[in-house]
Parts: structure tokens; C-alpha cells; sequence
């Protein structure tokens, strides 16, 4: 115990004497109120929450929370910051490492990062920084945009890089590389910036003007934005590079194909991709559909296939389009479920059904539509490659789940729109680009960050990727190697 | 934004339409497809290449006026702008070494044949064009197709009121059962394809049909185009949009295409309430 304490004890400042209160709860709406709507769920701390929860921050001589972050903030600083009322700095702290403040706030699974790495953690409840990082950034875009925090833009290199993708790989890197003075060019496919902050996660967990504030930030910073623009079909990575005279690219394109399970039916109307159903709702707004033009299927009874992060927002927007059940159909428990804690918490409260240990086997139809699932039972058997049980089949054991609707949120595979027409870009046997840790791929001047490079993974680790082939861009175009 | 260029009433729903979009203008090749939205809150729809130029920067599309969108692209004119236009998407058509080949456009797909039947003209394909359309004032396209080097243009109207009264499957046919066509390719309406595939199948004649499924962002992300091809599902947008009309599950086809046929009902409703205040 003693050599633990020796190195996480509070710092000798006088002037902080840590609150022993209880973690502050983040305020919510109503479960039933706001499962009818697509407002935001949480609804942030007032100024003196705020404070109150940045008073429990031990300021800690050796903090380890920063190590817990992906792209290391200076929490123990940011936090120092709001004790003393200084929310500018604090802002300033955080943007030196994250320029989504507002965004990662809300989306990181701070429970398995900065907050798991907390010294209050160890005891009891760990300071709830995922929460004071959204209020900062709130804050933040709460000021004038004269009065925002805009990171300093380096002098002029000269330089000039593309990056491929709006999503958080693509605005981590840009917004990096404007500080080491090259200009940038984001180049998005689809009519919208963001990409997954926008046609991914729901309005009710990431309204949509926050992306767009925080894209309007980079743009404040010299950041060049085009988008309609298929890298791979408008232009390939060679034309970049030469003839649209780019020095370095980035490709940060992310998430690609979705899967389906390859069973009977899948293909009957009201079966849905969660990437289909999302940017149906996200993206082209359906839930406002006929104000909107693009329409979605609003089924009676939902059946969600999945147990990530995706499978609850498709299944809560599924609740929130006006289904009167949704089931999320999931092969193994609640336990093995990839999706962070606080969503699954929030699904339930809002009226999913959770049916574990399922696995569908077949999709049933009437003229071309859903009537219902067949699925099979399952038990969990032996520890996986993923050091997850895995699900076994109980014999005879089917049984079927009536519904309309089924969304399939079973992940992605690589896109490859632009690596087919890259032939020289080195890539994985499922398609997914090659890339070092700094994000070199194959190719020189050539750089790959975020799902394109990991396969399925967080905003914060894309962000991370990002940021940090920003560096090894900078160092690759001022040095002439890496 | 892109800028109107050009418009022309081909019929009296079928439009075409140049916007300037010199990125996309370099690069189409026959059987591609571009998605557009015409304003924010706006659908994205897949339209195919009709015509481009790279030297002047237009693209070109035909559409028919069949729900909001379309009605709201043709009261557009030079001018006017529409909010993003993306491309070129989609496999191009293969036009290589076709050899004796017969291209079907029926209806609105002669927007499609045309470039395609122009590629494979150049490439030195015997080319025989066969046209159809309900009739006469639907029929579209046909001095463009007779300006060019074409083996032969053949026209099917429904109710004979231009070219022959047929189906184009009557023709096609008879060219099979000539043993002149090494090749067939079919683009119009699904139902169109699925008896030209049926046609050419007896005759072991390999035959491409281009489809026309829902999309949403067209770059392989959401899965809505996806459509069955030999047991197998493939989507339309990077698969596609072209595949082997013998293998096509024409019927899951059109089955999907009809998905929102309620919603696009209401949607159209509301557009021409909306404009009938203006009128």
C-alpha cells in the first residue's frame, strides 16, 4: 500500500484541499420524456457541479491519469485550472492535446481510460473528468467565436497536405498539422463533415451543432474543408500527390462495409444495416421526415442484432422513432458486451429489451417483408481469441422473436474505394491499410490513422492516430525522412 | 455548389440536366453514377452519367419526374445551383472487346446506353442499339444514338406509335437466334432487365444488366443497394452497378426498390401542397 501512496500522494500545495464528497451525478432528462425525443440524454453540469467535482481532484505529484488518456491531456492541469475558476486556461490546457473538448467529453469511454487510472479510483468513485472536459468544452463553445480558444497556427512551412476524411482521425490530424504551419485540405465524401460524429452517433448523444461548432474551430485555424469529394472515385492518392500538389497525406477515411451474418431473409425490406439506419436518421435527419426528404422505416417491434456501442444507439433511435419494443438480440451476456457501461445503463432505462445468449439463424418474411427472427439459443462455452467465452449453440433450441424490423449492428469491413485504386499502399489480408505507430503506411509521404488502419475502434483512439501522424507529417516534411 | 448549365425537356417528365463539376468531369467513364442533393434537407439520389466533357467541365444526367426531388430538379434552370453533386461512383461499364453486342435502353435507361454504347463503339464493338419506350413521346435520345457509328438502331414502342410495335425483348430475340451477338447488355427499368436476361439466357449469350437500387451515400457504407447476385449479396454501389443479369434475384430487386414507395407518396404530397400556394 505505502509505495502506492508514496507516489500518487495529493501535491503539497496549501491552497487545494480535495472535497471528500461523493462523485457528482451527471444531471439526465427523464428516461421516458426523452425516449420519445432526439434531445441530448445528459444534460452536463451547472458551473458549481462543475467546480464541486474538479474540488474531489487530489492534484496528485505523479498523476496517472493522463496516462490512462490516449492523447495524454494534462488532466491534473485542466482540472488545476477549473479549482482556480480559470476555465480559459483549462480550455487552453485541453486543447493543446484534444480539439474536440466538447465531443470527447461525451464520447470517450472515460470508465476504461483517465477515470480507471484515477487514484480516487482505487478507494472509492474516481474524479468523473470525462465530465468536467465536456463542461470546458462546453464552455468554450458557449463564448463568442472571437473569445474561443483557438489553438496558435505555426508560421507558413510552405507545405501543403491532404487528409482524407472529416471523422475524428481526419480533424485530430488537420487541426495538428495547422499548429506545425502546413496547410490543409480535408477532403470528406460525404455533404456533411464529422463522419461517424455525424452520421454515426445519434443527435441524442452528440447534437450535432457541437461537431459542427468544433468543426468551425479548425476552419477558424486556416483549415481548408471540401467536401463531396471521393478519394478513390474524384480523385485517386496519386492525383493528390501530384497533380492536385499535395506534400503528404493523411487518410484517415475510416469505418467501411457493413457486416451482415450471411443467414436466410436478410435482405427482406425493413432489414437494415445499423450504418443504414443511422445515417438515415442521423445524417439525413428521417426522424424529421416529411421536413427532411429522406424516410426511414419506423417499425412496431425492433430487433437490434449486437452488443456494441452501435446496437444501443441504433436500438434507442429505434425507441425513439416510435417503436413500442425493442429487443436487442445478442449471442452472448450483458458481461462480454463490448458497449460502454453508461450506455447499456441508459438503453435499459428507456425500455430495451434485452434478449442475451440469442443468436438469429434466420430472418422470416412476408412479401418481401419482416415478419419475424428465428433465433437460437447459446451458452457460453471456452475463452475465445478474443479472451471472451465463446457463445455455443444449444441444440434445438429455436425459437422465434416477432418483429418487423431488424437492424444489424455487427461492425464494419474495410472500404475499399481508395485502397483499390492505390495499388502500392501496402494492406492487411482483410483489407485494412498498413501503417507503423506512427502512421507511415507503405507508400512515402503517404500516412493512415483510425478505423481504416485498426479496424473498429473509439473516437478518442482515431483521435490519437490522427494526431499523432500529424507529428510524424511534420517531421517527414521538414526532414525529408522519418 | 454546383452550377446549372444546361437543361432540356426530353419528354413530358423526362429531363436532362449539365451542371459544371470539372473534378468529376475528368474522370467519369461509361456506367457510372453520380449522387446529388439538390438543397439542405435534401435527398441523396443516384443518378447515371448521361454525357460529360472534361474539356468544358459538365457532367450530364437524365431523369424522369416521378417523386420531390425529381419534380424539385426540373423547376431548376440555368442559374440555379444544386448543393453537392459526387462522383464518378460505381464500376465502370466494361466496354472492351464486346464484340457483336446488342445494348437495350428501355425508357429512361437510354440515358445510360447512350454513353455506353458510345465507349463501345470506340472501343471498336459491333454495336446494335435497341430502343423502347411506351411510345413515341417517351422516346428519347434517338438522334444522339443515330449519330453514332451503330451497327444497326432498332425501336420497340409499346403501342407501335414509332419503330416497331414490340417489346425490346423481341428483337433482342431474334438477333440471338441469328447467332449474331456475342455480348447483350440491358439497362432500364428491373422488370425490363429481368426479360432481357430471360431472353438472352436460352441462348447462352452473356448479358450485363445495370441497376438501379436505393442508395444512401453511395460509397459502400450503408448497405441499402445491396442486392443478391448468384446466392450472393453484393452491393450496387461498389460492386455495381453493373452485374451478370443471369445471376440477378430480379425479383428481391424490385421487391427492395419498393420500400418507400408510402413515404415517397406523402413526400410528394407535401412538396406539391407547398408549391401550390406559389401557383
Amino acid at each position: 500500500m505505502s509505495h502506492v501512496d508514496d507516489t500518487s500522494a495529493p501535491a503539497e500545495t496549501p491552497r487545494h484541499r480535495p472535497s471528500r464528497a461523493p462523485r457528482t451525478p451527471m444531471p439526465e432528462r427523464d428516461a421516458a420524456e426523452r425516449a420519445r425525443d432526439f434531445d441530448e440524454v445528459t444534460l452536463g453540469y451547472t458551473e458549481e457541479m462543475a467546480r464541486g467535482e474538479a474540488e474531489r481532484c487530489l492534484q496528485c505529484k505523479n498523476p496517472t491519469c493522463i496516462e490512462g488518456c490516449p492523447v495524454n491531456i494534462d488532466i491534473k492541469s485542466f482540472i488545476g485550472r477549473m479549482i482556480e475558476g480559470d476555465y480559459r486556461a483549462g480550455v487552453a490546457v485541453l486543447k493543446e492535446r484534444n480539439a474536440l473538448p466538447a465531443v470527447c467529453g461525451r464520447v470517450c469511454p472515460q470508465e476504461e481510460q483517465c477515470e480507471a487510472a484515477c487514484v480516487l479510483g482505487k478507494k472509492g468513485e474516481p474524479v468523473a473528468i470525462g465530465r468536467l472536459e465536456r463542461w470546458l468544452g462546453d464552455f468554450d463553445l458557449a463564448c463568442e467565436l472571437e473569445q474561443r480558444c483557438v489553438p496558435e497556427v505555426g508560421a507558413d512551412s510552405g507545405k501543403y497536405v491532404a487528409v482524407v476524411g472529416s471523422g475524428p482521425a481526419g480533424l485530430a490530424c488537420a487541426g495538428e498539422l495547422r499548429r506545425f504551419g502546413h496547410a490543409v485540405t480535408v477532403f470528406e465524401s460525404l455533404h456533411a463533415t464529422g463522419g461517424v460524429l455525424t452520421y454515426g452517433i445519434p443527435e441524442f448523444r452528440l447534437p450535432k451543432q457541437i461537431v459542427q461548432a468544433e468543426v468551425g474551430l479548425l476552419e477558424e485555424m486556416g483549415v481548408e474543408i471540401r467536401c463531396d469529394v471521393v478519394v478513390g472515385a474524384t480523385y485517386t492518392l496519386d492525383e493528390l500527390m501530384s497533380a492536385e500538389g499535395y506534400d503528404a497525406v493523411f487518410i484517415g477515411n475510416g469505418a467501411g462495409l457493413p457486416m451482415f451474418m450471411g443467414i436466410p431473409g436478410e435482405n427482406l425490406n425493413g432489414v437494415y444495416s445499423a450504418n443504414e439506419f443511422l445515417t438515415r436518421v442521423n445524417l439525413m435527419r428521417a426522424y424529421e421526415f416529411p421536413k427532411a426528404d429522406t424516410p426511414v422505416w419506423r417499425g412496431r417491434k425492433v430487433a437490434v442484432v449486437g452488443g456494441g456501442n452501435v446496437a444501443m444507439d441504433s436500438a434507442r433511435t429505434a425507441k425513439r422513432l416510435g417503436a413500442e419494443e425493442v429487443f436487442l438480440v445478442y449471442r452472448r451476456t450483458e458481461e462480454e458486451m463490448p458497449a460502454r457501461r453508461e450506455e447499456v445503463h441508459h438503453a435499459r432505462e428507456e425500455g430495451i429489451e434485452f434478449k442475451m445468449l440469442c443468436s438469429p439463424a434466420e430472418i422470416t418474411g412476408h412479401d418481401g417483408w419482416v415478419t419475424g427472427m428465428v433465433a437460437n439459443r447459446m451458452e457460453l462455452g471456452e475463452p475465445d481469441a478474443s479472451g471472451r467465452r465463446a457463445p455455443v449453440c444449444v441444440l434445438d433450441s429455436d425459437f422465434v422473436i416477432d418483429c418487423d424490423t431488424v437492424i444489424m449492428a455487427l461492425g464494419t469491413r474495410a472500404n475499399p474505394l481508395l485502397t483499390k485504386t492505390a495499388p502500392d499502399l501496402e494492406l492487411t489480408k482483410r483489407g485494412y491499410i498498413v501503417a507503423d505507430e506512427d502512421g507511415a503506411t507503405s507508400k512515402p509521404g503517404v500516412f493512415a490513422g483510425g478505423d481504416i488502419v485498426t479496424g473498429s475502434a473509439t473516437v478518442i483512439l482515431a483521435m490519437g492516430a490522427g494526431k499523432g501522424a500529424a507529428r510524424a507529417i511534420d517531421e517527414w516534411l521538414t526532414s525529408g525522412s522519418r | 455548389m454546383f452550377p446549372i448549365v444546361h437543361t432540356r425537356q426530353l419528354s413530358d417528365a423526362v429531363f436532362e440536366m449539365g451542371v459544371l463539376a470539372p473534378a468529376i468531369a475528368a474522370k467519369v467513364k461509361a456506367g457510372q453514377f453520380l449522387i446529388l442533393r439538390v438543397a439542405e434537407g435534401g435527398e441523396r439520389i443516384p443518378l447515371t452519367f448521361s454525357d460529360w466533357s472534361a474539356e468544358d467541365d459538365w457532367i450530364r444526367f437524365i431523369f424522369m419526374r416521378v417523386g420531390k426531388t425529381t419534380h424539385q430538379l426540373s423547376h431548376m434552370g440555368v442559374g440555379d445551383s444544386l448543393a453537392d453533386v459526387v462522383g464518378p461512383l460505381g464500376v465502370p461499364t466494361h466496354t472492351e472487346g464486346v464484340g457483336r453486342v446488342a445494348v437495350v435502353g428501355g425508357g429512361v435507361g437510354a440515358a445510360v446506353a447512350y454513353p455506353v454504347a458510345r465507349a463501345m463503339c470506340e472501343a471498336g464493338a459491333e454495336v446494335t442499339v435497341i430502343l423502347g419506350a411506351r411510345n413515341k413521346d417517351l422516346l428519347i435520345l434517338e438522334d444522339e444514338f443515330r449519330a453514332l457509328p451503330l451497327k444497326d438502331l432498332v425501336i420497340t414502342t409499346d403501342d407501335g406509335s414509332a419503330g416497331r410495335k414490340d417489346l425490346v425483348t423481341a428483337p433482342l430475340k431474334e438477333l440471338c437466334e441469328a447467332g449474331a451477338l456475342d455480348h447483350a447488355m440491358a439497362i432500364g427499368p428491373a422488370i425490363m432487365m429481368k426479360f432481357c436476361a430471360a431472353t438472352t439466357r436460352d441462348f447462352g449469350v452473356p448479358t450485363t444488366v445495370s441497376l438501379n437500387p436505393i442508395m444512401v451515400d453511395g460509397t459502400g457504407m450503408c448497405g441499402a443497394c445491396r442486392v443478391s447476385v448468384g446466392g450472393e449479396t453484393k452491393f450496387g454501389c461498389v460492386d455495381g452497378p453493373d452485374f451478370d443479369g443471369h445471376a440477378v434475384d430480379f425479383e428481391e430487386l424490385m421487391s427492395r426498390q419498393r420500400v418507400y414507395v408510402e413515404e415517397e407518396r406523402l413526400s410528394d404530397a407535401e412538396y406539391h401542397l407547398e408549391c401550390s400556394c406559389h401557383t
